[in-house]
């Protein structure tokens, strides 16, 4: 038992990742959820890259300053996005078709002017991120982020509740309703920036939609799933840094690997669709 | 007192070049051979040799990272029209043979570590394996073309055979080592062009003798402090060879390369040594990520001493611009933090 605690009691570094990635978590599990449900499962990809030359711009301004790196990243994702969506609003191109075009120039510029600039191992090394190098200022940037994705997601969430069912609901809303796609996208865009210095660009989506989508696999009900999720994500960044610390593991790949062994056991096990379900006859049954 | 070696340093730096301009003047009118050399270190080591008789191209810029660089087109256009090309060798430089094949290079390829005593990683003093072959090579000046492609091949074989046996490649952080480099940078030169032999020659002798008086005083420095004060934590472990020659401990997060991400064991295990052992002095590295050190330092109170030099030179105008600058920077930087 000891091996579960003991690395947070003994170690400072342990303990800041932990409630880093607790944080995280916490913010992951709806917005994950809501992304797979408006079948954006692949727009965290995008946005996610689409942080790279705000990084690279702030980090030319400023070095390695915390919050100017987070703003830099914070205004390139949301300036991605909110062209996306209004290409896909008023052009017949879908979103996901506009997103893709915009997270490849942006990825494009991104990797331009880092290499452009002589000394890039730095920048690099941010966009890889390292959760065991989380600092105070780098908690109170995830922990401010992640309140103000949370606060907004309140404020909204029983209209994209509704849209996430049925794209036409938000019709009659008219101006109201693109607000609220709008809102959505910036607490995609918040939660990234609190991801991307602890998880790096890469890993942070996998924190994000793997354990959404393995709460669909248990429950159809929405805040159910986003309760579910969190819980995984919480628990994929504590067995993950725990892992790390016992089996010499590279930090931010083990705890999206845990990530990942929760979807395989929920596709396999879970009620809702299970694949273990539609193979045992009984157990459908029981459930019908 | 901190600036000793580096002051030191400046004096012979001028003597030498005084001594050596009237060579200069009588070698005007050839073509310098065109040498790249693989990172910042070895470009200045082809500099001092070659001086007028040499335009050399670093690769890996000062305060860049060798171990994760990525040619690009450019690097590969610059190979291509060298006469010479010099790397460390021993695995350093991973990316170097594609770019060698690649870019169509004829000419004549240099390892600067041919001759030094590797150091294995992982400690283990068991250096059978990969060193008979370096020995035979031995410093046979007349073939060495030959040479040069029998070591792409011998380098290529040690990359495929050993994924975690390799050699520590940081051999120029002993500068006993770094009169081999010399030595291996002289011959590909002379052979390049005979003409320039004596000049060479003199440059060389002189290189040579700044080095041994570096040597000399970093030994006198390093002696100044007990033996089991010693202790330094550097981000990343490319101080083994000056650990060996000069009786300092380091501790290190990453191992001998930056490529690999650290795991919390490594974090943990590394705060841990500190702990037991009361380690007096942390430093970063010029070319690696901060980040992790500070919280380390922040853990341990064990403040951070200032930025070592360790795979690349610092920007022109810096004090460690030149290879013999850069070592009497880290070896008074080491001595000042170990003195307090």
């Amino acid at each position: 038992m000891d091996a579960l605690w003991m690395p947070f009691v003994e170690f400072a570094f342990m303990r800041r990742a932990l409630v880093a990635s607790l944080a995280l978590g916490l913010i992951s599990g709806p917005v994950g959820v809501l992304l797979v449900m408006r079948r954006m499962s692949l727009a965290g990809d995008a946005i996610a890259h689409a942080v790279l030359p705000g990084a690279a711009v702030g980090y030319f301004l400023a070095g390695m300053s915390l919050p100017v790196l987070g703003l830099g990243a914070f205004v390139s994702a949301l300036l991605v996005a909110l062209l996306a969506s209004f290409v896909a609003s008023n052009t017949s191109q879908k979103e996901d078709a506009s997103l893709a075009a915009f997270h490849l120039i942006a990825l494009a510029i991104g990797v331009t002017l880092i290499s452009m600039r002589g000394s890039s191992v730095d920048l690099m090394h941010l966009l890889f991120g390292s959760i065991l190098a989380v600092d105070a200022s780098a908690l109170i940037l995830i922990a401010a982020a992640t309140s103000v994705a949370l606060i907004l997601l309140a404020f909204i969430w029983r209209v994209l509740l509704a849209s996430s069912f049925d794209p036409l609901f938000l019709m009659p809303f008219g101006q109201s309703g693109k607000w609220a796609n709008q809102f959505f996208m910036l607490t995609v865009v918040l939660t990234f920036v609190a991801c991307f210095q602890t998880l790096g660009t890469l890993m942070a989506v996998g924190l994000l939609m793997l354990p959404a989508i393995a709460a669909r696999s248990w429950s159809r009900d929405i805040p159910k799933a986003c309760v579910l999720a969190s819980l995984f994500a919480m628990g994929s960044g504590l067995i993950g840094l725990l892992l790390s610390y016992h089996f010499s593991l590279p930090s931010g790949p083990a705890i999206v690997l845990t990530a990942g062994l929760f979807y395989l056991v929920s596709l396999l096990f879970g009620v809702n669709d299970g694949l273990l379900l539609r193979f045992i006859p009984t157990a459908r049954h029981r459930e019908s | 007192m901190r600036q000793e070696l580096s002051r030191l340093l400046s004096v012979l730096v001028t003597s030498a070049t005084l001594a050596t301009a009237p060579a200069l003047v009588l070698a005007a009118n050839e073509q310098p051979i065109k040498v790249v050399a693989t990172f910042s270190i070895l470009a200045d080591m082809v500099q001092e040799v070659g001086g007028d008789h040499v335009e050399v191209i670093s690769l890996v810029g000062p305060d860049e990272d060798a171990h994760v660089f990525d040619p690009s087109p450019a690097d590969a256009k610059a190979l291509a029209q060298a006469d010479v090309v010099v790397i460390n060798g021993l695995g350093f430089e991973g990316w170097i043979d594609r770019l060698v094949k690649s870019s169509g290079f004829k000419g004549q390829l240099v390892v600067a570590t041919d001759g030094v005593d590797p150091i294995e990683i992982g400690q283990t003093k068991t250096q059978d394996h990969g060193k008979p072959g370096h020995d035979q090579h031995g410093h046979d000046q007349h073939s060495h073309d030959k040479h040069a492609h029998d070591h792409n091949d011998h380098a290529h074989d040690k990359h495929a055979k050993h994924d975690h046996g390799d050699f520590d490649p940081h051999a120029w952080q002993d500068l006993a080592n770094a009169k081999i480099y010399v030595a291996n940078i002289r011959d590909a030169l002379v052979q390049a062009r005979p003409s320039a032999r004596a000049q060479i020659d003199l440059r060389t002798a002189q290189y040579v003798a700044q080095i041994d008086a570096l040597d000399q005083a970093t030994r006198a420095r390093m002696a100044e402090i007990p033996a089991q004060t010693r202790r330094v934590i550097v981000s990343h472990g490319a101080f083994e060879y000056f650990a060996k020659a000069y009786g300092v401990q380091f501790f290190s997060l990453q191992g001998w390369t930056t490529e690999r991400e650290p795991s919390a064991a490594d974090v943990a295990g590394l705060i841990r040594e500190i702990r037991r052992d009361q380690v007096r002095a942390l430093f970063v590295e010029n070319m690696s990520d901060p980040r992790l050190m500070s919280r380390i330092s922040e853990e341990t109170g064990v403040r951070i001493g200032g930025e070592l030099y360790s795979d690349a030179l610092s920007l022109p105008g810096s004090p460690a611009d030149t290879y013999l600058g850069l070592f009497a920077y880290n070896t008074d930087l080491i001595w000042s933090t170990l003195q307090q």
